[in-house]
């Protein structure tokens, strides 16, 4: 276990040096995430102007499932998007059997190798607009709201991952994958609003076959006191099986994968 | 087959099939490509058997195809064989244990496992923590491989700006980190120049002496496996061909060796003919085919026989006697 956390370390900080390597690169990728802020806070004074309510949502409290996207972006940003549009990398060009070689899993080193510090300032926005916005619904913080509240981020966080990281270990078959980042990118959009706020049958996808939901609607009732405990528990249950699947599927994927290379 | 406890690879009637599948040209072909697909399978290595001890060096030949690659990778665990076993260091490789994967490492010439943008001492210490070195055990171990492989100040340069020399070494350090005992390599000297092939050559087997490390590497040069391998395994259209020792498989390619002779004076083709077979005469230069159990008498009866200008004598490039030897389908 020790071994796993200084890789981390180890993986962060070579990830951060090479980021650093090319200085106008590092600058632009600043400015960037810069503008990406910038457009967030816009899209979300544009609500502030509205007054109108979103489902059986209040403004305020649908800034908090603006809050948990941001957040969930920024993590998407930092830590998704590098290692998992890679996998198709280390597949095309056979480095995948360095990865096979070590003896370290598979799976975490193709989920954790990489780290981009760019992504950082939103996770930070998301959480800031998070907490504004609960104390602007009224709601007040306790112990108890909080920890709920992290619990089913990372549940959100876990299937989010898992989902991901199913498409990206399809590649070993279609090695070439269609843009699946694209495809997972739209999901996490639709996440922007409260579920109830869409049509009755979108409702129903969102929160039973592609868990939206969980993503960002429930962690926003976990932090307003208004989510309810059996859905958490089915969100536990939930993002355990996507989680073990996942890791199933991996190792299915790396059964034809070695059986087949060359 | 009896298990030797010196042997340390067991390589046991082995077989890979790929399962292909042709598609016809034109848009017919693709609809019955799509619908009724004819697979079959394509053999990419048949029934090879063999052993290897502790501490050989053994070089693997074939042109390319010929099924290198997919043995090499079958006894490091990256492909399951379809038929038969593989037994390396008591393991098996396709279930790639952990105490396996520490025994063994693979390094691919054409493929890199650095981080491209970072010096490779930041990917070395990566490398240590992924197989549980302390800080200290890893710095050790560099420098006594870097020392063996002549390198210094390149290790903190980007691996983007080292040559392709650098890099190869830096490569090699990197899959040696973690003291394995069985080192794959599978073209470990491809595009390198003469003298960072000669220095490759010459750090593998001193690693080989001083660690009694197994070697098994693929080659398309010709001069890392007479350099390296005193046991050689051909391979060809996914057969064995053969296996043995170097010497002999290139003794039994070409049994004789060319012996040039240049004249002072000139001489007639007779006078010759008792010494071996002329190749080539004209009055003061002949060329000779001797084989390598007369070779020192002969040359030595022409030294005093004659008033000898120059001699040189030559292997017929064993390059072209392997390919002749492959496209001929059998040894003598």
């Amino acid at each position: 276990m020790q071994r796993y956390f200084k890789t981390i370390k180890l993986f962060w900080s070579t990830a951060f040096a090479s980021q650093l390597e090319y200085q106008l690169n590092f600058l632009i990728e600043l400015l960037a995430m810069l503008g990406t802020l910038l457009g967030s806070v816009f899209i979300l004074s544009l609500f502030f102007t509205g007054g109108r309510q979103l489902g059986d949502w209040t403004w305020e409290s649908a800034l908090v499932i603006q809050g948990v996207y941001t957040f969930l972006d920024g993590l998407t940003n930092a830590l998704l998007r590098p290692n998992l549009t890679e996998i198709v990398n280390y597949v095309r060009e056979g480095t995948l059997d360095y990865v096979l070689l070590k003896p370290i899993d598979s799976q975490f080193w193709l989920s954790v190798k990489k780290f981009s510090f760019a992504g950082l300032p939103e996770v930070i926005l998301g959480l800031s607009i998070v907490f504004w916005s609960t104390i602007q619904s009224g709601s007040s913080f306790s112990f108890y709201s909080l920890s709920i509240f992290i619990i089913s981020l990372f549940i959100g966080f876990i299937i989010l991952y898992s989902v991901w990281f199913l498409i990206a270990a399809s590649s070993i078959w279609f090695v070439k994958t269609w843009n699946a980042t694209e495809v997972l990118r739209a999901l996490l959009a639709a996440g922007r609003y409260p579920v109830s706020a869409y049509p009755v049958i979108l409702r129903f996808i969102f929160t039973l076959v592609l868990p939206v939901a969980f993503l960002t609607t429930f962690p926003a009732e976990a932090i307003l006191g208004e989510l309810k405990f059996n859905i958490l528990f089915f969100g536990l249950i939930l993002s355990c099986l996507f989680f073990i699947f996942s890791r199933f599927f991996w190792k299915f994927a790396l059964k034809h994968y070695t059986s087949a290379s060359s | 087959m009896p298990n030797n406890p010196s042997d340390l690879i067991l390589v046991d009637q082995i077989s890979k099939y790929y399962r292909v599948a042709n598609k016809q040209p034109g848009f017919k072909g693709t609809l019955k490509h799509f619908f009724d697909r004819k697979t079959y399978d394509v053999p990419a290595v048949t029934d090879i058997s063999f052993k290897i001890t502790r501490g050989e060096i053994v070089g693997f030949l074939g042109a390319n195809g010929a099924g290198k690659t997919t043995l090499l990778k079958m006894m490091c665990g990256l492909i399951h064989p379809s038929r038969g076993l593989v037994d390396v260091c008591g393991f098996s490789p396709q279930r790639r244990q952990t105490a396996f994967l520490k025994e063994i490492t693979l390094v691919m010439g054409q493929k890199q496992q650095l981080i491209w943008d970072l010096p490779p001492m930041d990917s070395l210490y990566v490398n240590a923590a992924v197989y549980g070195l302390s800080d200290y055990e890893a710095k050790v171990r560099i420098n006594e491989l870097a020392d063996m492989l002549e390198l210094g100040e390149e290790l903190t340069r980007p691996v983007r700006k080292l040559s392709l020399g650098q890099r190869m070494k830096s490569e090699i350090l990197a899959a040696l980190l973690h003291k394995p005992s069985v080192l794959f390599l599978d073209e470990p000297t491809l595009g390198l120049d003469v003298n960072a092939q000669a220095r490759v050559r010459s750090f593998l087997s001193e690693y080989n002496k001083i660690t009694g490390a197994t070697i098994l590497l693929t080659s398309h040069y010709m001069a890392d496996i007479t350099a390296l391998c005193p046991r050689v395994i051909c391979i060809h259209k996914g057969k064995l061909f053969y296996d043995g020792d170097f010497d002999s498989l290139a003794n039994s390619l070409s049994p004789s060796r060319e012996v040039k002779v240049e004249l002072k004076n000139p001489c007639s083709k007779d006078q010759f003919e008792k010494y071996g077979e002329i190749q080539d005469f004209n009055d003061r230069f002949i060329c000779l085919l001797v084989s390598r159990d007369k070779l020192t008498e002969v040359v030595s009866k022409l030294l005093t026989d004659f008033d000898i200008i120059d001699l040189e004598i030559s292997d017929p490039p064993i390059d072209q006697l392997i390919g002749d030897l492959f496209i001929k389908g059998e040894v003598n």
